[in-house]
C-alpha cells in the first residue's frame, strides 16, 4: 500500500478528495487496457494540484473517471475509491453523479469549440446548468450567468450572453466554458488540458482568469496538463504520472529542482530552463559546457501489455535490469517531507548513477541540479 | 441572405436551359420521325398531303434551330404548347396531374418523417439492443426492395387477399384509382379517397423511411459521441436531457435536410409508384408521353418538375441557415 | 473521451508485438484488415453468398433447367418459347408454374439471373471506367476541365432520372445493349463526381506535400498513393450501382421501355404478372422475388465494404 504524504500548505486537516487505488480498465477487443493502474492522491480544499504526463499516461481517464464520464460498457473501475467528501464515488448512482456533477465537482475541457453545443447560446448553457443545480428563476439564472461571464473577463457580457460560440474567439470561449464551470460555485474544478489548444498569449490570460476564480471562489483545482511551463506558473503541488500510475507526488519546486524519479528527471532534462544557472544563454557561454537538451528515448509503453516491474524501466538509464526493476513495482515512497517518488532508488539517485557509470546516467542526474532556483 | 437566394435562382435559370434543351435535341434531333407516329405509325402509306398538313400544323417544317427558337419563345410567354397526341394543352395537364403528385409525394414525406426519425432515435438510443440489430436489419433490406415489387405485396395483401378472404373493413385498402377529393389541398375528404391514397403513399414512403432511419441512428450516434455532449452530461444533466436537448437538435439538421430534398425528388421520380397502383400523376404521365414521343408534354412537365426540385432544394438550403446558427451566406 | 478512444484504439490495433513495440502506427487498412472487418457484418456476408449463389445459377442456367425438364419428365423447356399450357400453377413438372404463353416460368427465372447480372456488371463497369477517368481529369487537374465536367454532371443530374433514361431508350432503341449503354452513360456523371471529390481530399492532404517533398514525381504521386486511397468511395459506389442498375433495367422493362419480348428480363415477367394478379399471383412474385433478392443482396455488400474500409465510423 502505496504511503501518501499529506501537502504540506496551511489546509484545515481534511482532505476535499481521497482516490485511493483507481484502477481503471478498459475492456477492448484486443483484450484489457489498464488505462490507470492504482493511483492514489488526496486534494485539499484551496489547493491547485497539477497532474502531469504525456499522451497515454492516463491522466485525462482520472480526471473523467472522478465524475463518472467513462464510457459505460467499455471503462470498468475493478478497485479503488473515490471519497469525495466521505462518500465513495465509485458504487454511486447516476442520480448521486448527476447532483454532483456542475455543483460540487465541474470539469473543464481542452477544446472549448468542440465542447460547446454550436447551436445554442452561450448564455443558454450557463443558464440551463444553473437552473439544473440551484433553485432560482429563469431571470435570476440569466443574471447569474451574465455575472459569470463577466468574472471571467469578457467584455460586453450582457451582448455575449446572446451569441453562439462560434462568435467567440478562442480564448474567449475557453473563458465561457470556465464561466459555465463556475456558475454553481463548486468545491472542486477538474481542469483538462484548458489551455492546450490555445496560443500562448492567450494561454498566459486564461491561467490568470483560472487562478482568479480559484481565489475569488476558494474552489479546489485539479489541473491536467503534459505542459511543465503551465505547471510551473500555476500549481502548488505536481503528480507526475506515467503509463497509469503516479511516479512522483511534490509540492511545485522540489519537482523541478529536486526530482527523484527518473521519468520526472527526464521532462526535467529535455525542456530549456532559464532558470537554472547552467543554462544560461548568451556570448560569453562556451558552448561546450552548456547544456544540452536530452529527450527521453523511446516512446510510451502498451497499456495493454504493460512491461513488468516498473514501467518505466525499458527507458531509463539508471535501470536494473534484471534486478529489482523489472522484478518488482516500485511504490510510492517518501523521500522527503510532502514529496514521495516510485522508484527503487529514490532516495539515492547520485549513487546509482555512479553504480552505472554510464554518461547518459550521470547526464540524467544532474540535468537538474539541486541549485537555489529563483522564485517562478 | 437574399443576396444568395438571387445568385441560387440566377445559377438555376441555365441549368434549367439546358436541361430541357438537352431533352429537346433528344426528342427532335435523334432518329425517329414523329409524323409517322402521329399519323397512324409505321407500316401505313401515309398520303403526302397529309403528310405535309401535319408537317406544316406541329412546325416539323422548319428548320430545327427555328424550332427550338419557338418552342423557348413559347414557353417564355407562358405556353407549354399542346399534345401532340390528344391536342389538350400542356399547360392543361400540368394543372391536372401536378396536385396529385404533390399530394403524394406529401404524405410519403409525412410517413418518411414521422416513422423515419422515430425509428432512427429508438435504433441509436438503444444501441446495440436487439432492437437495434433487428431496424439496422430490416432497413437495409426495405432499402433494397424495389417499389414494384413491395407495392405489388401490398396490393395483393391489402387489395385483393383482404377481398378475397372477407377481411374486416378497416384492413381493406383497395387499388387502381386515383383519389378524387380533398379538403383544403393535401386531405383526402372522404373514406374512399383516403383509402386510395394509402397503399402509393406507403409504398412510396417506405424505401425513404428506411434510409431516414438509418441516417438518423447514424448522425445521433456521432452526436452522442461529441465533446459538447460529453459536457452536457459533466454538467449533471440527466441522461434523457443529453440526448434530446443537444444531441437530438444537432442530430437532425442532415436529416431533415434529406427529407425536404426528398420532396423535390418525388414530385417527379414517382413514376413507378404511380404505374403500380394506376395513379395519375406527373411522373406516370412523362412515361405514357415518351412512349408516345409527345414531345411536348415530356418537355412541358418536365419543365414543370424541374422547376419544383430546384425551387424546393433553394428552400432547404435556406433552412439549414436557419437550423444551424454556424452557416453563413456571404460567401 | 473520443480523442483518449483513438489513443487507445491506436495501440491495440496495431497488430505488432506488443510486448516490444510499444508503441507503431496504425497499418493503412490492408485487404487482409478490411476482409476482417467486412466479415464481421453478418448481413453483408449473407449477401456476399447470395451473390455468389446467383453467379451460379446464371452460369449453370441451362443445367438447371435440364434438371427442372429432367425430374418434372417435359422434354423441352425454353425460357423464350411456349411449349405448355398457359397459366399453370406451380407443380412437379413445372416448378414455378408457366406464364400467359405457355413458358416455364422456372426457365424464364433462371435465365432471367443471366440478363440482370450481365446488364448489371456491364453498366455499372463501364460507367466505372468512363466515370474515374473523368473524374481524375476533374478532381487532379482542375480548372477548366472541372468547372465543364461538373456544369454538364449538374446539368444531366438535374433531370429525373427515370425521365431521362426513359428518354433515351425510346430514341435509341429498346435493345439490352442499348439500354447498357444508356444505364452506363447515366450512371458515369454520379462516379465521376464521387472520385473528384476523393481526389480533391486526398490531393489537399498533408502526405501527398511530404510524398512532393521529397522528391515524388506527379505520377508516382498519383498511382501509388492518391490512386489506392481516392478509388475507395467508388468501389463502395460502384458495388451499390450493379444494384441499381439490376433495378433500372428492371424498372424500364417494367415500364415497358426496357427489354424487348421474348427476353427473359425480370422487370418485363413482373409486367406480365400485374394483369393476373388476382388469380395467379406466383406469375409476379417468382421474378419479384429474385429481383429483391438481387438488389438486397448487393446492397448489403455495398454497404459492408463501407463500413469495412472505414473503421472510424462507428457502428
Amino acid at each position: 500500500m502505496a504511503e501518501v504524504d499529506p501537502a504540506p500548505r496551511g489546509t484545515d486537516g481534511e482532505p476535499l478528495l481521497t482516490v485511493e487505488d483507481l484502477r481503471v480498465h478498459f475492456h477492448t477487443d484486443a483484450g484489457v487496457v489498464k488505462a490507470v493502474d492504482g493511483v492514489s492522491f488526496d486534494i485539499h480544499p484551496g489547493e491547485t494540484v497539477a497532474l502531469v504526463g504525456e499522451s497515454g499516461s492516463g491522466k485525462s481517464v482520472t480526471g473523467m473517471s472522478l465524475l463518472g464520464l467513462l464510457p459505460k460498457p467499455a471503462a470498468q473501475i475493478p478497485t479503488g475509491q473515490i471519497l469525495w467528501r466521505g462518500t465513495d464515488l465509485v458504487p454511486a448512482s447516476e442520480a448521486q453523479m448527476r447532483k454532483i456533477r456542475g455543483q460540487e465537482i465541474s470539469m473543464i475541457f481542452q477544446d472549448a469549440m468542440t465542447s460547446l453545443n454550436p447551436v445554442m447560446t452561450v448564455g443558454k448553457q450557463i443558464v440551463e446548468m444553473i437552473r439544473l443545480h440551484l433553485d432560482v428563476t429563469r431571470r435570476q439564472a440569466r443574471a447569474r450567468a451574465v455575472e459569470m461571464l463577466d468574472a471571467v473577463g469578457i467584455p460586453e457580457a450582457r451582448k455575449r450572453v446572446e451569441m453562439y460560440p462560434h462568435e467567440f474567439s478562442g480564448g474567449m470561449r475557453q473563458r465561457a466554458m470556465i464561466a459555465m464551470a463556475i456558475a454553481c460555485d463548486p468545491q472542486l474544478i477538474i481542469a483538462d488540458e484548458p489551455t492546450t489548444a490555445l496560443d500562448v498569449t492567450v494561454q498566459a490570460q486564461v491561467l490568470e482568469v483560472l487562478a482568479d476564480v480559484q481565489q475569488r471562489t476558494g474552489a479546489a483545482m485539479i489541473l491536467i496538463t503534459h505542459d511543465l511551463g503551465v505547471v510551473a506558473g500555476v500549481a502548488d503541488r505536481v503528480m507526475v504520472m506515467y503509463a497509469g500510475r503516479l511516479v512522483e507526488s511534490a509540492a511545485t519546486d522540489p519537482v523541478f529542482y529536486d526530482a527523484r524519479h527518473p521519468y520526472t528527471l527526464g521532462l526535467m532534462a529535455s525542456l530549456p530552463r532559464i532558470d537554472v544557472d547552467d543554462v544560461v544563454i548568451g556570448s560569453d557561454v562556451d558552448l561546450r559546457s552548456g547544456r544540452r537538451l536530452k529527450p527521453i528515448e523511446g516512446q510510451p509503453p502498451s497499456l495493454l501489455h504493460p512491461p513488468p516491474g516498473c514501467s518505466f524501466h525499458p527507458r531509463c538509464d539508471l535501470a536494473d535490469i534484471g534486478g529489482a526493476c523489472t522484478e518488482e513495482v516500485p511504490a510510492l515512497r517518501r523521500v522527503a517531507i510532502g514529496h514521495t517518488a516510485a522508484c527503487h532508488f529514490a532516495d539515492d539517485l547520485e549513487a546509482r548513477a555512479a553504480a552505472v557509470g554510464t554518461a547518459d546516467a550521470i547526464d540524467l542526474v544532474h540535468a537538474a541540479p539541486v541549485v537555489e532556483g529563483p522564485t517562478a | 441572405m437574399l443576396g444568395f437566394t438571387i445568385r441560387r435562382l440566377a445559377q438555376a435559370v441555365p441549368v434549367i436551359f439546358c436541361a430541357i434543351s438537352l431533352l429537346f435535341f433528344l426528342f427532335y434531333v435523334l432518329p425517329g420521325d414523329p409524323v409517322t407516329i402521329l399519323s397512324g405509325g409505321t407500316g401505313r402509306n401515309v398520303p403526302e398531303v397529309t403528310r405535309q398538313n401535319i408537317e406544316q400544323k406541329y412546325g416539323f417544317d422548319k428548320s430545327i434551330p427555328e424550332q427550338f427558337a419557338t418552342y423557348w419563345g413559347n414557353v417564355a410567354t407562358g405556353d407549354l404548347g399542346d399534345s401532340l397526341r390528344d391536342d389538350q394543352p400542356v399547360w392543361d395537364k400540368v394543372k391536372q396531374f401536378a396536385p396529385n403528385s404533390i399530394r403524394l409525394a406529401f404524405w410519403a414525406l409525412v410517413l418518411e418523417a414521422f416513422f423515419g426519425i422515430g425509428i432512427g432515435m429508438v435504433s441509436a438510443v438503444k444501441r446495440y439492443s436487439v432492437i437495434d440489430t433487428v431496424t439496422t436489419l430490416l432497413s437495409t433490406i426495405a432499402m433494397a426492395i424495389p417499389v414494384f415489387v413491395s407495392g405489388y405485396l401490398i396490393i395483393y395483401v391489402f387489395g385483393i387477399t383482404a377481398f378475397q378472404r372477407g377481411w374486416p373493413e378497416w384492413i381493406r385498402f383497395p387499388t387502381g384509382r386515383t383519389p378524387e377529393n380533398w379538403a383544403f389541398f393535401f386531405f383526402p375528404a372522404d373514406e374512399e379517397s383516403f383509402r386510395r391514397l394509402v397503399p402509393p403513399a406507403v409504398a412510396l414512403a417506405l424505401i425513404q423511411i428506411a434510409v431516414v432511419a438509418r441516417m438518423t441512428r447514424t448522425t445521433m450516434l456521432e452526436t452522442i459521441n461529441t465533446d459538447y455532449v460529453r459536457t452536457a452530461r459533466a454538467k449533471g444533466l440527466t441522461e434523457r436531457s443529453v440526448v434530446f436537448k443537444h444531441g437530438l437538435r444537432n442530430a437532425l439538421i442532415p436529416v431533415v435536410t434529406l427529407i425536404g430534398l426528398d420532396f423535390g425528388t418525388l414530385i417527379g421520380s414517382a413514376v413507378l409508384t404511380e404505374t403500380v397502383f394506376s395513379y395519375n400523376g406527373l411522373g406516370s404521365q412523362i412515361v405514357r408521353a415518351a412512349q408516345f414521343r409527345d414531345a411536348p408534354v415530356v418537355l412541358g412537365l418536365t419543365l414543370v418538375v424541374v422547376i419544383a426540385y430546384l425551387v424546393v432544394n433553394l428552400i432547404v438550403d435556406l433552412s439549414y441557415g436557419v437550423l444551424d446558427p454556424r452557416i453563413r451566406y456571404d460567401d | 473521451m473520443t480523442a483518449l478512444n483513438e489513443e487507445l484504439v491506436v495501440d491495440v490495433e496495431s497488430g505488432s508485438d506488443p510486448s516490444t513495440d510499444h508503441s507503431v502506427a496504425p497499418e493503412a487498412s490492408s485487404w487482409r484488415n478490411i476482409w476482417k472487418r467486412f466479415k464481421r457484418n453478418r448481413l453483408a456476408l449473407v449477401g456476399l453468398f447470395i451473390i455468389a449463389a446467383l453467379v451460379l445459377i446464371a452460369v449453370f442456367a441451362p443445367l438447371l433447367v435440364r434438371l427442372e425438364s429432367t425430374i418434372g419428365g417435359i422434354a423441352r423447356l425454353d425460357p423464350e418459347i411456349g411449349t405448355s399450357p398457359a397459366r399453370l400453377q406451380p407443380s412437379a413438372d413445372h416448378w414455378f408454374g408457366t406464364d400467359k404463353t405457355g413458358r416455364d416460368l422456372f426457365a424464364r427465372t433462371v435465365y432471367g439471373t443471366r440478363i440482370s447480372l450481365l446488364v448489371g456488371f456491364s453498366a455499372v463497369l463501364l460507367a466505372t471506367t468512363v466515370g474515374t477517368v473523368f473524374g481524375a481529369l476533374a478532381g487532379y487537374f482542375g480548372k477548366w476541365a472541372d468547372t465543364l465536367i461538373m456544369r454538364f454532371t449538374d446539368v444531366a443530374l438535374a433531370l429525373p432520372y427515370i425521365v431521362l433514361a426513359i428518354a433515351l431508350v425510346v430514341v435509341f432503341g429498346r435493345s439490352l445493349v442499348t439500354i447498357v449503354l444508356v444505364l452506363a452513360s447515366l450512371g458515369w456523371m454520379s462516379t465521376a463526381r464521387i472520385f473528384r471529390s476523393s481526389i480533391i481530399q486526398q490531393k489537399n492532404q498533408e502526405y501527398v506535400e511530404a510524398a512532393r517533398s521529397i522528391g515524388c514525381s506527379s505520377w508516382r504521386i498519383i498511382t501509388r498513393h492518391l490512386v489506392p486511397n481516392a478509388i475507395q468511395p467508388v468501389i463502395v459506389y460502384a458495388t451499390l450501382a450493379i444494384g441499381t442498375a439490376i433495378l433500372s433495367e428492371a424498372a424500364l422493362s417494367f415500364l415497358g421501355v426496357g427489354a424487348l419480348e421474348p427476353t427473359p428480363s425480370w422487370g418485363l415477367m413482373i409486367n406480365h404478372g400485374r394483369s393476373a394478379l388476382r388469380s395467379d399471383p406466383h406469375l409476379l412474385f417468382f421474378p419479384a422475388a429474385f429481383l429483391a433478392l438481387t438488389i438486397v443482396a448487393f446492397t448489403a455488400v455495398g454497404d459492408g465494404l463501407r463500413d469495412a474500409l472505414d473503421p472510424k465510423l462507428k457502428r
